[in-house]
């Protein structure tokens, strides 16, 4: 269920072709990416998501020219570029921590790419002057990095890519240093920009909220593969792997053996009328073992059995009730054993629907369970 | 009571090594100061009479030397700054996890006495040394050739004296660059010669600054090379305060020239300073 990329274009801005990359470590090959095909559409906002040591940053480095590909071959606009050096290549990229020049002025970093490649003085004099206003750094041209901030930085990072008008950009947790608020800001902003500016990005990130924020299409890695690849809502919705589900968000994961199944739906009873209901392809085999994964803000939390319940049900006792000011939390276990959370909005009332200890009824829409590698 | 306590910690920390200087540097420079404006002679005692026609005799007397110190730690300067660096640039960017072993190795001369270390020299550079006298046997080299006693060998002392004081500071300003603002330029078009240039030279530049400044100064005064590797030709100012201080008891004269040695230095080292607009150099290495 992935989206095919937004814009239709003669090439892919960025294609792996059966690309793996293995690291020597003590004589030994260590696979960082195991085995990469992908391709990234012209103007597309492409997250890179996943725990540190997944792959993601080798797979940047490998568009950027950082890193050789062991095995395959990397395009960029239809042309392969494995082999190319870094600096003959047409991508540019925003570095963890910036990486900007400490010597250099803001001026004399944004301009640094357009002199290498000989664009003409006025040119670079006003490209520069158009990117930073871009960036909101307009009338700080004469500022040394480290007299400014680190969002400031970041700005100065970011245009000092831009304004070389890249195939690609490649951003390297460009926002892992700054503090949350700010973090929230540049999310916006760097969107904000991208479409301005409308060159493919492509984003590397271990923070799932931004990867859900920003992209267009995002692909989850693990152990140097690709889990998922899908536009924010099939990842977050729809995990595919029992990683996925894990890794995106809080999620509830349910085992239990099928007990009926028709018409595109599977149940797993559950004993005393309590049961799981999951929409699946086609049809599962009865006894086949299942896992469901639920949302906790798809879960309803009721103190007493409701009535005409069409959809999952399960009981449970309260274990802990946190409190997060726009929703509560709550914990429940569940009869078999399983912890489930539940996001209860505080919409409406300002007190907790249930307290520890309490004994409450959890029911969710057939649509909200997904059933994990079905 | 506390509030004078903490006004007072400062000056007392200060106190021990403040009454050092004064008591070893303070003093004995304004005693010399004071001795290179004296007249008389070792026999019937100095008289301080204001006597600055001390420093334009012996200046007049001895500015080849000066001259000569200063050029020769000039040319150890430059030098040790192309020995050095690719030296620093790789134990930096390529010494991997035995970095530390290769700074020691660097230093380990050190463990060795300077004056035996320059009088090991002296014996490989000989006329008929373990150096000179395979490449004369096999025709490499005339038999009248020399180094021993010629500049050459005395700057390749000076050198090799003060190598680690060159490659020290270098390395810790290249060790200080992120490998990231070097990857940076190679992102942003430029080859590995330009990165080089633009980017990893001017980083360097506050350490090879740091480097002149320890290997200057004391190549220019230095004694010992020119002694045991060098010639009459070769003496320096060093050599020759000495023997005026030493050797013919002229105090006068010697202050005044380690005076002048002095002055020359500062103006020296200052405008150096200046050229290289140290400011915008201590800014980046005070990072």
């Amino acid at each position: 269920m992935t989206t095919s990329p937004p814009k239709s274009a003669a090439h892919p801005a960025i294609e792996f072709v059966g690309v793996r990359k293995d690291y020597l470590s003590h004589g030994e090959a260590v696979p960082a990416v195991r085995s990469l095909d992908l391709a990234i559409g012209q103007g597309e906002f492409f997250s890179l998501l996943g725990p540190s040591g997944c792959g993601k940053t080798t797979t940047m480095r490998m568009v950027a020219g950082f890193e050789e590909p062991t095995a395959g071959r990397v395009m960029l606009d239809g042309r392969d570029v494995t082999g190319v050096a870094p600096n003959k290549r047409d991508v540019n990229m925003v570095f963890q921590s910036y990486a900007l020049f400490p010597h250099l002025t803001v001026r004399q970093n944004v301009a640094f790419g357009l002199e290498r490649k000989k664009v003409a003085k006025a040119e670079i004099t006003r490209r520069v002057g158009e990117m930073l206003e871009i960036v909101s750094l307009t009338g700080m041209e004469k500022r040394q990095p480290r007299e400014m901030s680190g969002g400031q930085q970041q700005r100065v990072a970011l245009a000092r890519a831009l304004v070389n008008h890249p195939r690609a950009l490649l951003l390297d947790e460009p926002l892992g240093a700054l503090d949350l608020k700010l973090r929230q800001q540049m999310q916006i902003e760097l969107k904000r920009i991208q479409r301005e500016v409308g060159i493919t990005f492509v984003y590397v990130t271990h923070d799932q909220g931004e990867a859900l924020t920003m992209s267009d299409r995002i692909a989850v890695m693990n152990s140097g593969l690709i889990e998922q690849l899908g536009s924010p809502r099939d990842i977050y919705e729809r995990p595919s792997t029992r990683f996925v589900a894990g890794f995106i968000g809080t999620s509830n994961l349910i085992d239990g053996r099928v007990s009926w199944a028709d018409q595109g739906y599977a149940v797993i009873d559950k004993g005393s009328g309590e049961r799981v209901v999951v929409p699946v392809p086609g049809t599962v085999p009865v006894g086949r073992d299942l896992e469901v994964s639920v949302r906790p803000e798809k879960i309803d939390l009721h103190r007493t059995l409701p009535s005409g319940v069409t959809g999952s049900l399960l009981s449970g006792t309260v274990t802990e009730v946190v409190y997060h000011g726009t929703s509560t939390n709550y914990t429940v276990a569940t009869s078999d054993g399983t912890d489930l959370v539940v996001f209860d909005q505080n919409a409406h009332d300002a007190e907790d629907v249930a307290s520890r200890g309490e004994r409450v009824f959890l029911t969710w829409a057939p649509q909200h369970s997904y059933p994990i590698g079905v | 009571m506390d509030r004078v306590k903490r006004t007072l910690t400062p000056y007392l920390l200060v106190l021990p090594g403040g009454l050092w200087l004064l008591l070893f540097f303070a003093v004995p420079m304004a005693t010399m100061l004071s001795l290179s404006l004296q007249e008389g002679d070792i026999v019937n005692g100095f008289v301080f009479t204001g006597h600055w026609q001390n420093y334009v005799d012996s200046i007049s007397a001895y500015q080849t030397q000066l001259i000569r110190s200063l050029v020769y730690g000039a040319i150890t300067s430059v030098v040790l700054i192309v020995l050095a660096f690719p030296v620093a640039y790789w134990i930096a960017f390529y010494g991997g996890r035995k970095k530390a072993t290769y700074l020691f190795l660097i230093l380990l001369p050190f463990f060795v006495s300077f004056v035996l270390r320059t009088i090991s020299w002296r014996m490989l550079l000989t006329d008929d040394g373990v150096l000179l006298h395979p490449l004369k046997e096999a025709g490499l080299l005339p038999a009248d050739f020399q180094v021993l006693g010629t500049a050459t060998a005395v700057i390749a002392g000076l050198v090799y004296s003060f190598l680690p004081f060159m490659v020290l500071p270098i390395y810790v300003a290249l060790e200080r660059i992120d490998p990231r603002v070097v990857e940076a330029a190679r992102d942003l078009y430029a080859s590995p010669l330009t990165s080089f240039r633009k980017v990893i030279f001017p980083l360097a530049l506050p350490g090879v600054f740091a480097g002149v400044l320890m290997t200057f100064v004391p190549a220019t005064s230095d004694y010992v090379n020119s002694e045991l590797l060098g010639s009459s030709e070769t003496t320096m100012i060093g050599q020759v305060i000495q023997s005026q201080f030493l050797s013919n008891s002229d105090y006068p004269s010697a202050s005044a020239l380690s005076f002048t040695l002095m002055t020359v230095l500062l103006i020296g080292v200052f405008s150096y300073a200046r050229a290289l607009g140290t400011e915008d150099v201590m800014k980046v290495a005070a990072r």
